[in-house]
């Protein structure tokens, strides 16, 4: 079995804390513990104002083995309002990544 | 985590809050819920969830959490409450408002709820069965909330739209009826936080992965204006004058649908001319568009085929709020969108079954057309507004505070809050409110929480249920689902199993009719066909059928929507409106136009210098329903301060610093937020999101858990409502000043 990994388009993040609150009820983190955090960006750039989301593993992402193990997606990528994280073999992802642009490959384990 | 059971519900209100329909499971350990996820088979949701949803563990088990019936003991505001019993509770309600029906009359008590959630159908049952016809949005200036919107389209359509999103089908986006939307307008929302009017935000981005393109308006620059192709950032409460530039472009360049407009609407001509005042380059002037954007804006709706709009409740919130309602719902009429596959389709509750009386035929075959009609004699704001008479049952919020502060033209005792934290949430002027609610005789309040309202006037605390816990229904707008319980905790009980019985010990009649909630709930779904335990054991949910009258699509052409079942619209010409002959009989302009904010640089200048910035309050946050949430450990720490958005190019001659504390003033008051500077708002707008209290603060008297200091309703006036008596709540153009906070006077406060 190859290594796992998140794939997340951040073109359809929409920063809604969902993957955070999942992930905090599936692990029972206090506050102040996150296994995941979404990171936002807000710029002037010359047209427009820029704004992104991207929801970032910590070290205490552990892609919800407990879950996994008997086939259920982990908690952040089921319950995402956007449905723009994808679960998997890191090799595969990056095949999805060839095909879609504004998109990050994370291997947290 | 090892569970029992898994229960399968809809979420709907205490919880969540919003007005939600998502599919859950709820995991069950040793009577517990241990763990809440969303329901993969669910057609509304498809699994997902938001994160209050996901943190209902810590909101059902919360230590603050009131979990039984308390007393005040102490006096008012000093926070000393004991626990009673139920039957103690209930004997007191009874009593106690048994004699002031007996003194002063039933209208003399005040049914108070919050936004939609669920209680519209349970509070008005009790209101009803008591006799009272004052059920009210009590502080929601202008009744700023969807009901302008409703009522416009029911006058001009004869029914409700909502965008299409293929939310009445089980099949969903792959239905073969279905199209997308090849332009969604966005107007006036940020739709990414919840489920506005039974509405999944995360629809339209569903619709964008598809191809929709999007247009935005709104004052400030949303996730979802900058993924637009074109974002109007429009002056607030200007909305009513760019509708009509839109409607003067689309007929001046003949993008209207000719043939729909010729085969179904009337008064294409008085439309035309009254459009004809709003040219491109007027509009532009009023609302700080370019002309070029207002044009290109018009054609990029019109010139698509299907489009869509999704409005907010900025749009009730306009000076005016249901003219310009009815303006933006003429948009897709004109354009032959209406009920069209991706279009706007007309929305009716999931067969016929009513949870929530959101339109006057539902009220008339609840309680009969000969009642509701005897409520309107003594209903607050009735005689004074045609529109509040003959639409729906609200009493006029703004006259509603007047009269309990004046007596006239009769007394005002009592007040029935239920899930509505009236002086933490939605009561513009807040200082009046606390008055007029402190005057009351006598106040019950059932809610989930302690909230500063509770902790000001409660003289008893009833304790509700989360949805988890209990036994109802939705039906808005699809599909009819159960919400099944899953636990008890504490002695919480229902909002309908408390209303249910108190309404019995009001109107004896009802216990012939009702034992049970439950009956009550298979009373109103025997029009469905259908029974609570059949459609639990059946799944929780199902869609309207094909070819009924709750299900799209082009029912006008079916006759479907008509009660003498002929094609046409449900209007008093059968046909959409454009000179609303409802309006004109209400004594209000057929048409619509634009009328300035009742405070703004155009109106009033001198004002205006000495408030440079429009105060748009209300932004949602998605870990947040209004003003519940707060004490929520992982809710909190995403959204932790009360803020105001201020724009750079404002903050820097001001010396406010990103993160720095300030404070927001104008004649009416003073708050304290905490600045984030950022190019996201409009110069000369600054964003004070709504709803915030601190229950980690003291709630006694005179703090109420800090809304005087971070409440931004403190600045927002009261009596600014439209003409119509629906709209015009100033929650979005009240004018203030930011300041850094001063050494002594302000940091000590």
């Amino acid at each position: 079995m190859g290594r796992k990994g998140l794939l997340i388009d951040y073109e359809y993040c929409t920063g809604c804390h969902t993957c955070e609150v999942a992930c905090k009820q599936e692990h029972h983190y206090q506050p102040g513990q996150w296994g995941i955090k979404v990171n936002e960006l807000v710029m002037e750039t010359f047209h427009k104002v820029a704004v992104d989301y991207l929801p970032f593993p910590t070290d205490l992402c552990d892609l919800c083995v407990q879950r996994t193990a008997h086939g259920e997606l982990p908690s952040c990528v089921k319950h995402c309002q956007a449905a723009c994280m994808t679960y998997g073999e890191v090799s595969q992802l990056v095949q999805e990544m060839e095909k879609k642009a504004k998109t990050v490959l994370f291997a947290p384990k | 985590m090892g569970h029992d059971k898994i229960v399968t519900s809809t979420a709907w209100s205490p919880g969540p809050g919003c007005h939600g329909g998502c599919g859950v499971k709820l995991f069950v350990q040793d009577d517990k819920v241990v763990r809440v996820e969303g329901d993969e088979q669910h057609p509304f949701s498809n699994g997902r969830a938001c994160p209050r949803l996901l943190a209902m563990t810590q909101y059902m088990y919360h230590p603050d959490r009131i979990t039984y019936p308390l007393k005040r003991v102490g006096e008012r505001g000093t926070g000393k409450f004991e626990r009673i019993t139920w039957d103690e509770a209930l004997d007191a309600i009874e009593e106690k408002l048994g004699r002031i029906r007996d003194e002063h009359g039933p209208e003399a008590v005040l049914f108070c709820q919050g936004t939609g959630r669920d209680i519209g159908g349970p509070i008005s049952f009790l209101a009803y069965s008591y006799g009272s016809p004052n059920w009210v949005q009590l502080g929601l200036g202008g009744h700023s909330c969807y009901t302008p919107r409703l009522g416009a389209m029911m006058a001009t359509q004869g029914d409700y739209a909502v965008l299409d999103a293929a939310q009445f089908s089980e099949l969903r986006y792959d239905d073969p009826e279905y199209e997308l939307p090849k332009v969604i307008v966005i107007w006036g929302q940020n739709p990414m936080p919840g489920c506005p009017d039974g509405f999944f935000g995360h629809w339209i981005v569903d619709c964008m992965k598809r191809g929709s393109k999007l247009i935005v308006i709104d004052p400030r620059w949303t996730w979802f204006a900058s993924r637009a192709e074109q974002f109007l950032q429009i002056r607030p409460g200007t909305d009513g004058a760019l509708a009509l530039g839109l409607i003067h472009v689309i007929i001046k360049e003949h993008l209207y649908d000719k043939a729909f407009v010729e085969a179904w609407t009337e008064g294409f001509d008085e439309l035309k001319a009254r459009a004809a005042e709003y040219t491109p380059e007027r509009v532009a002037e009023i609302t700080w568009l370019p002309q070029d954007a207002i044009i290109a804006a018009a054609r990029l709706y019109a010139g698509a085929k299907p489009a869509a709009i999704h409005w907010g409740v900025p749009i009730d919130m306009n000076p005016e709020g249901s003219t310009v309602a009815q303006a933006i719902s003429h948009l897709w009429c004109l354009t032959g969108n209406l009920d069209v596959p991706g279009g706007n389709i007309i929305a009716r509750p999931s067969h016929g079954v009513t949870t929530y009386p959101f339109s006057t035929q539902e009220m008339h075959e609840l309680y009969g057309e000969e009642f509701v009609k005897r409520l309107n004699e003594k209903r607050i704001g009735a005689n004074e507004y045609a529109m509040v008479r003959n639409f729906r049952g609200w009493a006029q919020p703004d006259l509603t505070v007047q009269q309990m502060l004046s007596g006239e033209p009769y007394p005002i005792k009592a007040c029935w809050i239920q899930t509505s934290n009236i002086l933490g949430g939605q009561a513009v002027d807040v200082r009046l409110h606390h008055e007029a609610l402190k005057k009351m005789e006598f106040v019950v309040v059932a809610d989930l929480f302690h909230n500063p309202t509770s902790m000001a006037v409660a003289d008893i605390i009833l304790p509700v249920a989360s949805f988890a816990e209990k036994e109802s229904f939705r039906s808005w707008w699809a599909p009819l689902q159960v919400i099944a319980p899953a636990v008890q905790v504490g002695e919480c009980r229902s909002d309908w199993e408390i209303n249910l019985e108190l309404a019995k010990r009001f109107n004896p009649e009802l216990k012939k009719r009702y034992e049970t909630v439950k009956d009550l709930i298979n009373d109103r779904m025997k029009v469905a066909g259908t029974s609570y335990d059949e459609l639990k054991q059946a799944g929780g949910w199902v869609m309207p059928e094909r070819g009924s009258a709750s299900r799209p699509y082009r029912r006008y052409e079916k006759g479907l929507l008509r009660p003498d079942g002929k094609p046409g619209f449900r209007t008093p010409s059968g046909k959409v409106e454009f000179y609303s002959r409802s309006y004109a009989e209400w004594g209000l302009d057929p048409l619509p136009y634009f009328s300035e904010p009742p405070a703004s640089e155009v109106r009033t200048p001198e004002q205006y210098e000495k408030y440079p910035l429009i105060m748009v309050t209300g932004r949602r946050s998605s870990v947040y329903f209004h003003s519940e949430h707060r004490m929520i450990p992982w809710l909190r720490e995403c959204d932790p301060d009360p803020i105001v958005e201020i724009h750079p190019s404002v903050a820097k001659p001001l010396g406010i610093e990103n993160g720095e504390w300030v404070c927001i003033e104008n004649d009416q008051g003073r708050i304290k937020r905490k600045a984030v500077v950022t190019p996201i708002v409009h110069p000369k707008v600054v964003s004070v999101p709504h709803g915030w209290w601190l229950p980690e603060q003291a709630g006694q008297e005179p703090k109420l858990f800090g809304i005087w200091d971070v409440n931004c309703n403190v600045l927002t006036p009261t009596g600014t409502q439209s003409k119509s008596g629906y709209g015009g709540g100033a929650y979005k153009t009240t004018l203030v000043k930011v300041a850094k906070l001063r050494e002594g006077r302000d940091r000590n406060g």
